[in-house]
């Protein structure tokens, strides 16, 4: 198997590795570097739960190669915010009980920032039409609505441009054209 | 309604019982810092794989593993005779065990992995163990295996027929149990005497769990102590502890599982898989960590699918409309081997529900259990109590149709009537408590029901077909008393324990043998034990999940853990309180009686300045110097809490819908969910839990359902073609409840977990049959995609000479989707 030496920066952190031709994203993320935040669903690019961002738009790392990612920006829920300095989006599925099990919050919640940089008002329809490549199996996902309502209400106005709350170092979330579909795998 | 969440800090000590706080696990899986199975990383660890069966059912002529085991980075490959080797570890039974047993069971060997024979696509073969999970599948994938292919069986009816191929050489016919409820007879006498029938036959179809986290396990033997830990995607730690250690031949007290936060269980993570004990022997194997983790495609082939049910039903009414009998006939589908908990579910877990609301004085349930090619049945979000409510339901519904009468008034006029309560049915159970038309009133006030009449003619006037469909189901919750399991069949109690420790400086750490995975429990538990301690709830700490931590368990499904283990804290946390006012009273020199306890603290009756805290009173249990004469020290107590009897949650879901019989698609116009969970801890986590159910529920109406070809190949086997719900196929739900405590445990509280998978299914089922009314639509099997409507409403059109559709090209809608596929 042809190795591949890359460098990734993840949240703002410049990692050097070698990886395997086939490995895939979501596996140097957790298994080599220890971003663990991020989980695995499908490795089909349905269920979401991988989502990151990577160069501002919203990637399913389950089926993106890790060497497709050379020299890319990447950006997992780990640095969204902290328990004392919550993210809007944090905040929102707090407030409104947007999780259960928590395994598809990581993903939904990059997938959340993506939908609201492309539309800071959603409507309740537009937010279950960009949430349609995350699943959840908890919640039935009208509290997940709520919480990206409640996220945008938060953002608003400015907070919305900078990616409010916590800003990754390094990492921008301004580009004004992400993936409206919840993002897709490469 | 919305139940806003509350600040912890915003609630008054005295209200947190019943108040909906924001949950306290939420911060760690809002920023990555949850603990999944997977995230599980160890020095040394290995990895596992599993060879499995490509054919649904197959002779195995051989297994050639030379290739895998030359592969660089392959420690190990092995089949069941190597695990049964004198060289090698255990000396268990190496097969999975059955933990419900019915007089009827034929029991079946499933052994760890298969050896002449495969069942299921996807029955273990070999594994394999190699440094990385890549290397681990490369591996798998070369294990050459010779098949000679076999007949399969997949439907109960299919496994039931005279010719049909052979799955177990002792269980002949391919019946695994034949088993009755009720009284056959007096039904039969009734079904003679009545005046009105209406009858069903339908199919309950099998759906896949799903949950987001894939099963996983790590193992790390250490040859040291001979103590093997094990953490697992589990609901329930120590009935796995014991059943692992039966399965490998290993002690019981050195063998420990751990639960870290699990991805979601929905049943699926309740039952002993094969997997789960070969990561074990394999880290014995290698003395070294091993981690296994599914693949989604692997959850599809292994992860126990539920319902599966093939019904024949029917109703009697006499000339009144009184329901006077009801009689049911279904096959279930038990697929190839007995998964743990399986012969439970299609019996007394179903056949206990056939009453649902109602008053029928005469009712008789047979059931027999089908051995088929699919992978083990077992307990799935619900287990036996959907497809008994959707039954009754559909029933209901036919039956008031036969009536002339409308579904509300003849719903109310056989509802089990308030002053009847506890009320034994003729299926074995007594029902709690129950106030049936109070959510029934409430859903036909937000539906505005006395207009909708009038709107649906309104609309068939124009063209249009909307119908509204009810559904007023009953669950069992908190499985009990443990006499009564065992009556039945259950290999276990039912009970819950839990442990209460005060700290000296009066904080709380309560331990509880449930183990959550998304439930709330961290918050919900410590509401509970900071009321009845009356300390503040920020100093209560809440554990589970772990056999090591806590002292004895049985976990948490059946919606069983704030019934069973929230009343077990009750009674630990009344232990303290106990504990702690003799204390109390031999510090403040009076009487134990004349002692009282309120918010937290301790008072002399009559004198309220001569009073101590709880914490004082920790701290004074610890500090021994000043306790009653051969008190021990230490303030904690246990309890093993069995239940006297189950709780039986109700309520009212309605659905209006239109549907469009030129394409036969649904479109849920309202959900309405009126619920009696009995008393509720938090009404923010009850809302979300019924949200969720809803939502399965939903998805089994419309859209899932695991299909499989005539050879028992699976054809939804990934979620490009399951259809799991999506968030734009989920309606917004409008929740009510009602309360109505079960007298049957401290909490009064019932259960809400599965609720909403409960109760959804039939009300659209029913909305749907309503809508359709026109066209002779009586019922369509689930998931109703617009195929199936469609088909529906021609067949019945072209049978009867009815109402015709407006499109009338006979054409098959372009939204059909014959390979459930994402719809």
């Amino acid at each position: 198997m042809t190795e591949h030496d890359i460098t990734l920066t993840v949240n703002g952190v410049e990692h050097d590795l070698t990886v395997e031709a086939r490995t895939l994203l979501v596996h140097a993320l957790r298994d080599e570097l220890g971003y663990t935040g991020t989980n695995v669903g499908c490795e089909s690019s349905i269920c979401g739960a991988c989502t990151v961002r990577m160069d501002g738009e919203a990637v399913k790392s389950c089926t993106a190669l890790a060497v497709q990612a050379d020299g890319a920006e990447i950006r997992t829920v780990e640095d969204l915010g902290t328990r004392h300095d919550f993210h809007p989006i944090q905040e929102g599925f707090q407030e409104e009980h947007g999780l259960q099990c928590g395994y598809c919050t990581p993903g939904m919640m990059m997938t959340a920032l993506d939908i609201l940089e492309e539309n800071p008002d959603p409507t309740r329809e537009e937010i279950r039409e960009g949430l349609e490549g995350n699943l959840c199996r908890c919640t039935g996902y009208q509290n997940i609505v709520n919480a990206v309502q409640n996220a945008a209400e938060e953002m608003q106005p400015a907070a919305v441009a900078d990616g409010g709350g916590t800003e990754g170092s390094g990492v921008t979330d301004d580009d004004p054209t992400p993936a409206t579909d919840g993002g897709e795998g490469l | 309604m919305t139940v806003d969440s509350l600040d912890p800090g915003d609630v008054d000590a005295a209200d947190i019982l019943g108040s909906a706080i924001e949950r306290r696990e939420d911060p760690a899986l809002l920023t990555g810092n949850a603990e999944y199975t997977d995230d599980i990383q160890m020095d040394g660890m290995l990895h596992m794989a599993v060879v499995r069966s490509q054919y649904g059912h197959a002779n195995i002529l051989d297994v050639d593993t030379s290739e895998a085991e030359a592969m660089d980075g392959v420690h190990g490959v092995y089949t069941y005779e190597d695990l049964t080797s004198d060289e090698t570890p255990g000396g268990g039974s190496f097969a999975l065990p059955t933990a419900w047993l019915l007089d009827s069971l034929k029991q079946v060997p499933h052994q760890l992995l298969a050896t002449d024979k495969v069942r299921h696509q996807g029955d273990g073969i070999a594994v394999v163990v190699a440094e990385d999970r890549y290397t681990a599948r490369d591996a798998a994938g070369a294990v050459d295996v010779e098949y000679e292919r076999l007949d399969a069986v997949v439907h109960p009816s299919e496994a039931f027929a005279d010719d049909a191929e052979q799955i177990h050489d002792d269980a002949e016919g391919n019946v695994a149990f034949d088993w009755e409820i009720g009284d056959a007879e007096k039904t039969a006498d009734a079904f003679a005497d009545a005046s009105h029938t209406a009858s069903i036959d339908l199919e309950n179809q099998l759906l896949i769990a799903n949950a987001m986290e894939p099963r996983a396990a790590v193992a790390d033997y250490n040859p040291g102590t001979d103590e093997l830990d094990v953490a697992m995607t589990t609901q329930n730690p120590h009935v796995h502890r014991l059943l692992m250690a039966g399965v490998l031949g290993h002690p019981e007290h050195k063998l420990s599982v751990r639960a870290p936060d699990v991805g979601g269980g929905f049943g699926s993570k309740i039952h002993h898989y094969a997997d789960e004990a070969l990561v074990a022997w394999c880290s014995m194997m290698h003395e070294a960590p091993v981690k296994w983790v599914a693949t989604r495609s692997e959850t599809y082939l292994t992860d126990a699918p539920g319902r599966g049910h093939e019904t024949k039903a029917e109703i009697a009414m006499d000339d009144d409309g009184n329901i006077v009998g009801l009689r049911v006939d279904t096959m279930a589908n038990l697929g190839a081997y007995l998964s743990t908990f399986a012969p439970s579910v299609p019996t007394y877990l179903y056949g206990t529900l056939l009453s649902g609301q109602y008053d029928i004085p005469a009712i008789y349930g047979h059931v027999k259990g089908a051995f088929t090619n699919i992978p083990p049945v077992d307990a799935y979000r619900g287990a036996g109590r959907p497809e008994a409510s959707f039954l009754v339901e559909r029933l209901i519904h036919l039956g008031a149709k036969e009536m002339g009468m409308d579904p509300v008034a003849f719903r109310k006029q056989n509802f089990v009537p308030d002053d009847a309560f506890p009320y034994e049915t003729q299926v074995a159970v007594v029902y709690d408590s129950g106030e049936y038309e109070k959510p029934m009133d409430e859903a036909l006030e937000m539906l505005d029901y006395e207009s909708f009449r009038e709107r649906q003619e309104q609309a068939r006037d124009e063209g249009r077909y909307i119908g509204v469909g009810f559904s007023c189901y009953i669950e069992a919750c908190g499985l009990a008393p443990s006499e009564l399991a065992g009556q039945l069949g259950a290999q276990a109690g039912l009970w819950e324990s839990s442990l209460v420790r005060m700290h000296p400086s009066g904080t709380v750490t309560a331990y509880c043998g449930t183990s959550g995975h998304g439930q709330g429990h961290g918050t919900t538990y410590a509401q509970i034990v900071a009321n009845e301690l009356g300390v503040p709830y920020d100093d209560v700490e809440v554990v589970e999940g772990d056999t090591d931590e806590i002292p004895q368990g049985m976990g948490t499904y059946g919606s069983r853990s704030a019934a069973v283990g929230g009343s077990s804290l009750v009674k630990s946390a009344q232990k303290v309180v106990e504990k702690g006012k003799e204390i109390a009273a031999h510090q403040l020199e009076a009487d134990p009686d004349d002692i009282e306890f309120e918010n937290g603290e301790y008072s002399v009756a009559g004198a309220p300045d001569r009073s101590m805290s709880m914490a004082d009173v920790a701290g004074a249990a610890y500090l021994a110097h000043d306790i009653p004469d051969e008190m021990e020290p230490g303030l904690e107590a246990t309890s093993f809490y069995d239940p006297e009897n189950f709780v039986f949650p109700f309520g009212t879901h309605a659905a209006i819908v239109e549907v469009d019989p030129d394409s036969g698609e649904i479109e849920i116009e309202r959900y309405v969910a009126v619920d009696d969970v009995g008393n509720q801890i938090n009404p923010k986590i009850v809302e979300g839990q019924i949200h969720g159910g809803v939502a399965q529920g939903v998805g089994q109406a419309l859209y899932e359902g695991a299909e499989y070809d005539d050879n028992a190949t699976l054809l939804t086997g990934s979620m490009q073609d399951y259809a799991v719900p999506k968030a734009e196929h989920i309606p917004e739900m409008e929740t009510e409840s009602t309360i109505t405590p079960s007298p049957h445990n401290p909490l009064g509280v019932k259960g809400v977990g599965e609720a909403g998978t409960i109760a959804a299914p039939q009300a659209i089922v029913n909305a749907v049959a309503d809508a359709l009314e026109p066209f002779g639509v009586d019922h369509i099997d689930m998931p109703m995609d617009a195929e199936s409507v469609w088909n529906a409403v021609q067949a019945n059109a072209t049978a009867d000479g009815g109402e015709q559709p407006g499109d009338e090209s006979g054409t098959a809608p372009e939204t059909a989707a014959d390979d459930g596929g994402d719809r």
